[in-house]
């Protein structure tokens, strides 16, 4: 696109970077946001139906619709508490450093397979650290406040999400060793063609792992029941006790984008990403040639099918979120220590036995066949774009569009 | 040896400086059940101590009960276990007969044991939900409130209130049942059987629910009996009193013919627990868990009670007969009585002077008793296994205060 606004309209590169960057940004930022707000007034219909009741039934029609923007405007009319005693600077710059990592890591997270803000070559690492940095504004918020529960509730979140991290982290590596690359991109096109390419199906090992991220996931999130820095029955609010308004307002946008996030990256890692679980676009041949022509509904069949996945995994969350009770911080830290981490060890070792003695899977060569027909086909088009030759096709496409458009 | 020992630790504290923290749970705090203030001191996440701080909900009921006649304070013991009214009425209403020597109708019987066991049903529904919100799971409390809304429509039916029914009183009952009330009282019941065995998969056998619940805040039989425990907490430790068979006769007498087994752990087992999850390998007898399986087996044997007064109260021929005077005089003398309440054993005490109006009432509460005894059940426990102690006590603020 920068490209097309350089030789095609002829603006000056620093301005049309800065466009394309703004405008990758806005539009990031407006589908997180408008999707946590989504999430938000899907988690109080599901929640309602789960517990026997009906939800919000009037605000924008039958459904409620408009529940959370009513509820938005209401928290941005609210008036801006902050306690006495709390350190200003920092009350203040915790939600936004929340919100930030949050909604930062949305940058590498590929929609589809080149619907990308900026491919990273790191991506994995990127998302699960930016991610890890959420954590930091619960701590500053938890300090800052003043307040006994705010500081119990940071503190549980320090202890409970620097643990986590580290079964995650071996979750993660996984799909990585199976892909043989850390790009989120390379590692969603590695599960293309039928569902039994999809990493939770490689092999048992990683059928177990996956639910081993699931649980690690749901607790780096802070979800029920792993949900203890703002436990309600005994710390108040926990972290966001002195919160109101608009700043209590981003810790919960941050909680829902980093949902989405997570349940994500679980799609791409382990369930195949963008790829539906039967090859469609292949079998019909429309994934011959390369990414950069693919057509357009491609994209947006794989974005489409990127966000089932993730909102399976948010639903998932919200279910067990309505049915379980909270574990005791002991107890958190018992099933990360003790049963996540070696599990997640083992099933580590188990993968790379696996890959090491059955690369091929049990019958070698039975299902991966489909796989095949879109192998290197993002290299191919990128290691193209990189070529000189490359540019000026590009150049005639895009005067090509600007005719057609015309 | 013991002197350098002693250096060592005062060096250590020195260079580490961990203090203790004061914080204080309510009385605005989720989970206290009202205006309970608990005063925590705390090391991190250990409790080290807990002081239930009680008087926020103190409204003089008794000092009020001195100005008004027996029948008059009726609706002042609503408000006392606002959860079980019926009950307190009961309790109020069979000491001022104790005292008259007062022996109400065989229907009236009856139908009393009808409305007690109801309200006793949704006083336990209260509390089960209650404490699943103490360990954090929102949904049963939901399902919870649902089926105690039938019974609040039951018994708006009845005697136009929802929580504070005046309903039971001295020499009887205000009014008869609506034409058929018992069929839908029935229809509940029926419609209520089977939904138990959600509760007992959401909360009782749920893995997590065990865990927070199994060898927490163990209350040894010496000590529920030293620190006079009651009820459900107290049947929870093993030890066989129920008031309904135990009690002094005017009240045992009422349930004269009602076949029930009391809810308590006999021989390593409980009655009819073949029908029930079994007892988890974790828990201890006296620990939270148990004190919730009792609630959940009483609502089972209310249920059964209430068949049963249903049967008897339909067969009873002959008026309800009406209640007592509103200012019926009452003899000089002074009588005390101790009923089962859904949260213990309610006694009320008066002294009268031949007036309508006694000249001392007191009341008895087993929420305050069960309370006090918090502070030894949470010694040393986390912060999370406070809610998870006072809220199996399942104790109401305005029992306690009055």
């Amino acid at each position: 696109m920068a490209e097309f606004l350089i030789e095609t309209i002829g603006l000056p590169t620093w301005f049309a970077w800065t466009a394309v960057a703004g405008l990758s940004a806005f539009l990031i930022l407006n589908v997180i946001a408008g999707g946590a707000l989504v999430f938000i007034w899907a988690e109080r219909k599901i929640a309602a139906r789960i517990q026997d009741r009906l939800g919000p039934t009037r605000t924008g029609g039958r459904f409620g619709w408009l529940q959370s923007l009513a509820d938005g405007i209401k928290l941005l009319a609210k008036e801006d508490l902050m306690p006495d005693g709390a350190d200003a600077l920092l009350f203040r710059l915790a939600p936004y450093v929340s919100f930030c990592a949050s909604f930062c890591a949305f940058i590498a997270l590929p929609f589809a397979f080149d619907t990308v803000g900026q491919r990273l070559n790191v991506g994995v690492f990127f998302v699960v650290a930016v991610l890890g940095l959420e954590v930091f504004g619960v701590i500053l918020a938890g300090y800052a406040s003043a307040s006994k529960w705010s500081l119990f509730g940071a503190m549980r979140e320090a202890a409970q999400v620097v643990s986590y991290e580290v079964p995650l982290g071996m979750c993660v590596v996984v799909p990585v060793m199976l892909a043989g690359s850390m790009d989120l991109v390379t590692i969603g096109e590695k599960q293309a063609g039928w569902a039994v390419n999809w990493f939770i199906f490689h092999d048992p090992f990683t059928f177990v792992i996956f639910w081993v991220y699931c649980t690690c996931a749901i607790a780096s999130v802070n979800r029920a029941p792993f949900d203890l820095a703002e436990a309600e029955s005994e710390l108040v609010a926990g972290f966001h006790t002195e919160y109101s308004g608009l700043r209590w307002s981003f810790f919960f946008m941050a909680e829902y984008g980093s949902m989405f996030l997570v349940s994500a990256l679980a799609a791409i890692l382990f369930l195949g990403g963008w790829n539906g679980p039967v090859p469609v676009s292949e079998l019909l041949g429309f994934s011959d040639g390369v990414a950069a022509t693919a057509p357009f509904a491609l994209r947006f069949i794989g974005c489409m099918n990127l966000f089932l996945k993730a909102t399976a995994g948010v639903l998932l969350m919200m279910w067990i979120r309505w049915t379980l009770p909270r574990l005791r911080i002991d107890q958190v830290m018992t099933t990360c220590l003790k049963y996540c981490t070696p599990i997640a060890a083992a099933m580590f070792l188990g993968v790379m036995l696996w890959q090491l003695f059955l690369p091929g899977g049990l019958v070698p060569g039975s299902f991966r066949a489909a796989a095949g027909v879109r192998e290197g086909w993002l290299e191919q088009s990128y290691r193209k774009e990189s070529a000189e030759d490359e540019s000026l096709s590009l150049k005639k496409l895009s005067r090509h569009i600007s005719e057609v458009s015309r | 040896m013991v002197q350098t020992l002693d250096e060592d630790q005062r060096i250590i504290e020195f260079d580490v400086r961990t203090d203790e923290m004061l914080v204080n749970m309510g009385p605005q705090h989720p989970s206290t059940h009202g205006v309970l203030r608990l005063v925590l001191r705390t090391d991190g996440e250990i409790v080290s101590e807990l002081e239930p701080h009680i008087g926020y909900l103190h409204r003089c009921a008794e000092k009020i009960g001195e100005n008004l006649t027996a029948r008059q304070w009726i609706p002042y013991t609503d408000r006392m276990d606002y959860l079980a009214a019926m009950n307190m009425n009961l309790g109020w209403s069979l000491a001022v007969e104790k005292l008259l020597r007062y022996q109400v109708s065989e229907k009236a019987r009856h139908l009393r044991v009808l409305i007690v066991e109801l309200n006793r049903i949704a006083s336990h529904l209260v509390g089960m939900g209650a404490y699943g919100l103490d360990l954090g799971t929102f949904s049963p409390f939901l399902y919870a409130f649902r089926e105690r809304e039938k019974i609040l429509d039951l018994y708006e039916e009845v005697c136009g209130a929802r929580l504070t029914y005046s309903y039971i009183t001295v020499g009887g009952m205000t009014a008869d049942l609506p034409p058929g009330w018992l069929q839908r009282c029935e229809a509940f019941l029926d419609q209520f059987e089977p939904i138990i065995q959600e509760y007992h998969t959401l909360l009782t056998t749920n893995a997590i629910f065990v865990k927070r619940t199994a060898t927490i805040g163990v209350l040894s039989p010496e000590m529920a009996i030293d620190y006079g425990c009651t009820g459900p907490v107290l049947r929870g430790s093993g030890v066989d009193i129920d008031l309904r068979r135990d009690g002094e006769s005017i009240y045992t007498a009422m349930y004269d013919g009602y076949a029930f087994e009391v809810a308590v752990m006999k021989n390593g087992h409980y009655p009819r627990d073949h029908k029930y999850p079994a007892v988890p390998k974790d828990a201890v007898l006296g620990d939270c868990w148990h004190r919730f399986f009792v609630r959940m087996l009483e609502v089972v044997q209310s249920m059964d009670l209430v068949r049963q007064s249903i049967d008897r109260y339909s067969q009873c021929k002959g008026a309800l007969g009406e209640p007592l005077k509103l200012a019926e005089k009452l003899p000089a003398g002074d009588t005390y009585l101790e009923t089962e309440c859904p949260k213990g054993q309610m006694g009320f005490y008066l002294v009268t002077d031949g007036t309508p109006i006694p000249w001392r009432v007191r009341a008895r509460s087993s929420s305050f008793s069960n309370l006090a005894v918090s502070p030894e059940l949470c010694r040393g426990c986390l912060i999370a296994d406070v809610p998870a102690v006072v809220g199996s006590l399942d104790v109401v603020m305005g029992e306690i205060d009055r």
